[in-house]
């Protein structure tokens, strides 16, 4: 390792994750933190720790300059910037590398490629990445884009290209519907926001929200399998599970492969995640978008593989290669991760940032959890509400479900507020239990069951 | 004439507009009616309207935008 000193561009439990890995790779650490984060764990737990503004995030975990000037103030040769704040900001990883400072992560040209929706698209087409069929930009004459809707399968989309807040957007069921809706979408588009331009994308009912952790050191790439991460609350992620049920191996090895030829396409470097849709009913895979960093979620692919992502992705940062291949990535058994939000479920999910009380911490075997808590500590309101996120494995799906009620169980946070009530509902609901859920299965759910999300 | 205090109901980032492009939602010197939005609070990533809980004239803000505040703080003095 010819790095030395790794700085921490991030806070939370995933500032506490990436010192883990730094400190059992022999680096020093530093972390960066605001003022309302003077009392962190990762503060506490990294070898050196440098304020870097006010709370505001746009002033501190935001700041380039303030992240760059403490890089240099404590001269670290290493910069990881979590997910989230700087991530995935292309501006940053440039200038992080004009520094002579290793980005943890991909270039940002990389980033830049990969984070604009249109030209990630492009990209995934070229690789041989299945993409949500639709049409190639806008739609002009009326009986051809029919014919293309035709083509494509109904029921069809027909989306505003400067769609927002779901004016615009018609759904068809058949040539007849589509011929009256389309002239109703475009209209309603060129009202709302002068511009009637139409496009078309097919809908992909019961869809599960499927996505393949990939590795990269620019000249060589491996998938780490997929995860599912179906059950959303507002396009959030709060269950995710590692494998997906929902596979057939055959399935697993295209999308994997598929994966694998994405990240080649680009020449990856770093851990990345590609996230598809997948239907149910067909069997289909379409790609969604990149992350080009580390994910909330990693934990459970390092549970069902015995891969530390977090020390891959610094071990390539440093210039090295890979230390695993493709061949000797298997898996075994089956992980969940629940998160671990500062909210009450009983109330709408409102934020509670509030003290911790008599922290227990579940233990045992298959138990991990990865956490920014201590007894005592007050839980700043300023950033996302994630204290921590709860892991369990076991030989089965079946059994993973039973020893995470169990681990919820004997969670302890004192008074705090907290998600877990949600997971332990869960855990007791037949869908869950069988698998049978897509991203748009929980919300309803909530709504229907809201008696059951009251802690004890 | 009497000042009312219009307090923090809950800790975060306070802002007095509604987005960073938009003007403010009020200014010194603005009249306000019970329940009007005079700002934001940003809880956790989630956002909760500050509204007048008094009519009258709104004499001062006690907090800057994208100022971080506490429960209980005073935000703004409403001249009744």
């Amino acid at each position: 390792m010819s790095l030395t000193k790794i700085l921490i561009a991030n806070r939370g439990e995933i500032a506490v994750r990436i010192i883990r890995a730094a400190q059992e790779l022999g680096l020093k650490t530093v972390q960066v933190y605001s003022a309302a984060d003077e009392t962190s764990l990762a503060v506490q737990l990294a070898d050196e720790a440098v304020e870097i503004g006010p709370p505001v995030a746009k002033k501190s975990y935001l700041d380039v300059a303030a992240v760059l000037a403490a890089a240099d103030k404590t001269g670290a040769d290493a910069i990881h910037p979590g997910y989230g704040f700087l991530a995935e900001n292309a501006e940053f990883a440039d200038a992080v590398a004009a520094a002579g400072i290793s980005f943890v992560g991909p270039s940002g040209d990389v980033i830049r490629r990969m984070g604009d929706k249109a030209s990630a698209r492009k990209a995934a087409k070229e690789a041989g990445v299945p993409t949500v069929p639709g049409s190639d930009g806008v739609i002009g004459d009326l009986t051809e884009a029919c014919a293309l809707a035709q083509q494509i399968g109904f029921p069809v989309m027909i989306k505003a290209t400067a769609g927002g807040g779901g004016r615009g957007i018609r759904i068809a069921n058949s040539a007849e519907e589509f011929m009256t809706l389309a002239p109703q979408a475009s209209s309603e588009a060129s009202a709302a926001f002068g511009d009637g331009g139409l496009y078309l994308e097919k809908v992909i009912e019961r869809a599960r929200h499927i996505e393949v952790q990939i590795l990269g050191d620019g000249e060589n790439f491996i998938h780490c399998f997929e995860r599912e991460c179906s059950l959303q609350r507002r396009r959030q992620k709060v269950w995710e599970e590692a494998p997906s049920a929902a596979l057939t191996p055959d399935v697993r090895e295209r999308l994997c492969a598929s994966a694998v030829a994405l990240a080649a396409a680009v020449k990856y470097c770093g851990a990345g995640t590609i996230e598809y849709l997948y239907d149910d009913i067909s069997g289909d895979f379409y790609f969604i978008e990149m992350n080009t960093r580390i994910q909330v979620e990693h934990p459970v692919t390092e549970s069902i593989t015995g891969i530390d992502l977090l020390a891959e992705m610094i071990k390539v940062a440093d210039g090295q290669p890979l230390s695993i291949r493709q061949e000797d990535v298997s898996f075994r058994g089956h992980a969940i991760e629940v998160r671990i939000n500062a909210e009450d479920p009983a109330a709408n999910f409102m934020p509670f940032p509030g003290v911790v009380g008599d922290l227990r911490v579940p233990g045992g075997p298959g138990v991990r959890f990865d956490h920014m808590l201590y007894q005592g500590y007050q839980i700043p309101p300023f950033y996302d509400s994630l204290l921590g996120k709860l892991i369990v494995n076991a030989d089965t799906r079946e059994k993973a479900i039973i020893r995470l009620k169990r681990a919820i169980g004997e969670l302890g946070l004192g008074d705090l507020k907290t998600t877990a009530p949600l997971f332990t509902a869960l855990a007791e609901t037949p869908d869950v239990l069988s698998g049978s859920v897509h991203t748009k299965w929980l919300e309803p759910w909530l709504e229907a069951n809201s008696d059951k999300l009251s802690g004890h | 004439m009497a000042i009312h205090e219009v307090r923090a109901m809950m800790p975060g980032i306070f802002y007095r507009k509604p987005s960073p492009d938009d003007p403010s939602y009020k200014e010194a010197g603005d009249s306000v009616a019970k329940g009007d939005v005079i700002g934001l609070i940003e809880v956790m990533k989630s956002f909760h309207e500050v509204v007048a809980d008094a009519d009258g004239t709104i004499t001062s803000f006690q907090a800057d935008n994208e100022e971080a505040i506490m429960p209980g703080q005073v935000l703004a003095e409403i001249e009744v």
